[in-house]
């Protein structure tokens, strides 16, 4: 074989370089990763990793999203704890932000005032 | 760092596509026009699965690839800046590799498998990285323009129609930004520097061209296939228009610090605002892909020889009750 730029890899004994194939789950399960910027704001989902167990993932997380730009904390949950909706059942939410009773904006309260004020109605 | 060279056989998938339901179809179709997202557990054609775990895959070994030939440069960096900025660079395209193997978990191939495909050479890497880095002229021209092409690359496939490859990919953006530009710093450092150093600028520029050419693919045939990708927003840019979008930003670039590239025919057409340039040896990317490259031995071999050596560690850590499930997000 022709010699490699890299003297490390002339070192290495790449005649017999293969060997086994990667056997189905030998890469570890994976955890969800949520990370906080800064104290007192929300965890976010930001990927995940895969790691043997918590103590690892917590290792790979931090390298993998916590490398840059500022971190506070991290959490790992292993994907197969995570329970969610399906995308199927969406249309659910569909009428959620018509529910207009349910916000502050729903009550014009300003309005009934100075109808009152113009309407001189006094107590009997 | 290292999308691009994506390529797609034309014919092979017409042959094989799987017919889907087309009430779903329609729908999905209007997802995608309305702008929304697809995430993983939305119903998706067959075809579209397939064509995005084949590109998001190449994807990601391109980027662990990418890693091999500057890998090399770490112990023979010119001073301890450079070192300590190649190593951090090195760190994140291992980093970007993790990322986007994630995101084509969630369409259902495990990473394992994505391996072994490598290993076989059934599934592909980024050409660019089947030729050698001889001098650190070469690291940064890789930083530079390689890098570059890259984010051309992947700032038009962030707004794709899949969810999970779109936030990988803006996550990648944003540390490409720091290599492109340590990547200009060095090259930059090279071409104002001793006349040696400039020969040596100049040479590996010249060494660089026709890969570099290569990186986007070969112009797309116009086929229902590609017109398909297009409209499920899986393809968003032809390979010729996004060469010409590195071109037109990257050229004047070099130019201006007076080196010059291996092409008589490169200029720009003002009345037509494209670039015209010599077409690059087609033959030649096909010859280099399939395994007649300078380097793609030693690659492949040294990733075989990784995961040969690193397995004792992995079945060491393992919990044999653990089975891996696809990762939501």
């Amino acid at each position: 074989m022709e010699k490699s730029l890299d003297p490390r890899v002339n070192r290495l004994d790449l005649q017999n370089a293969a060997g086994q194939p990667v056997a189905q789950d030998e890469n570890w399960p994976t955890w969800e990763v949520f990370h906080q910027k800064k104290r007192g704001e929300h965890h976010i989902h930001v990927g995940i990793v895969h790691a043997a167990d918590e103590q690892l993932a917590l290792l790979f997380a931090k390298e993998q999203y916590g490398r840059r730009l500022k971190c506070a904390n991290i959490w790992v949950i292993k994907s197969s704890n995570v329970f969610s909706l399906g995308y199927d059942d969406e249309d659910m939410f569909e009428t959620t932000p018509d529910k207009i009773y349910r916000e502050a904006t729903g009550y014009k309260v300003r309005d009934k005032i100075n109808a009152f004020k113009k309407s001189n109605k006094t107590i009997v | 760092m290292y999308g691009g060279g994506f390529f797609i056989e034309p014919g092979k998938q017409e042959a094989n596509a799987v017919a889907d339901d087309p009430i779903k179809l329609a729908e999905f179709q209007a997802k995608i026009d309305r702008g929304d997202k697809i995430e993983a557990q939305d119903w998706m054609p067959a075809d579209y699965r397939k064509q995005l775990i084949r590109m998001i895959e190449q994807h990601a070994h391109s980027e662990i690839m990418g890693a091999l030939p500057e890998g090399t440069w770490i112990t023979r960096a010119p001073n301890f800046k450079r070192k300590l900025a190649l190593i951090a660079k090195v760190q994140d395209e291992i980093g970007h590799g993790q990322l986007l193997y994630a995101a084509a978990e969630t369409l259902g191939k495990s990473r394992e498998a994505m391996i072994n495909d490598m290993l076989s050479g059934k599934s592909k890497y980024s050409n660019v990285f089947n030729y050698p880095a001889k001098t650190w002229a070469d690291v940064t021209v890789i930083g530079f323009l390689i890098d570059a092409a890259a984010i051309v690359n992947q700032v038009i496939n962030a707004k794709g129609s899949y969810g999970p490859y779109c936030r990988a990919l803006e996550r990648i953006c944003y540390e490409e930004s720091f290599h492109l530009k340590q990547g200009h710093d060095a090259f930059i450092d090279l071409a104002t520097g001793t006349p040696k150093q400039r020969a040596m600028l100049q040479d590996a520029l010249n060494r660089w061209w026709p890969p570099i050419m290569h990186f986007f693919g070969p112009p797309d045939k116009a086929s229902i296939h590609t017109e398909k990708l297009m409209r499920w927003k899986v393809k968003l840019a032809s390979n010729d228009d996004m060469r010409q979008q590195f071109l037109d930003s990257y050229v004047p670039k070099i130019q201006e610090l007076g080196l010059t590239l291996p092409d008589p025919n490169l200029k720009k057409n003002e009345a037509t605002g494209k670039w015209e340039y010599t077409e690059p040896d087609w033959d030649l990317f096909f010859r280099v892909i399939n395994g007649e490259g300078p380097c793609n031995k030693e690659r492949i071999d040294v990733r075989a020889w990784a995961e040969e050596h690193g397995r004792w560690v992995r079945h060491a850590l393992m919990r044999k009750t653990e089975k891996t499930i696809i990762p939501f997000a």
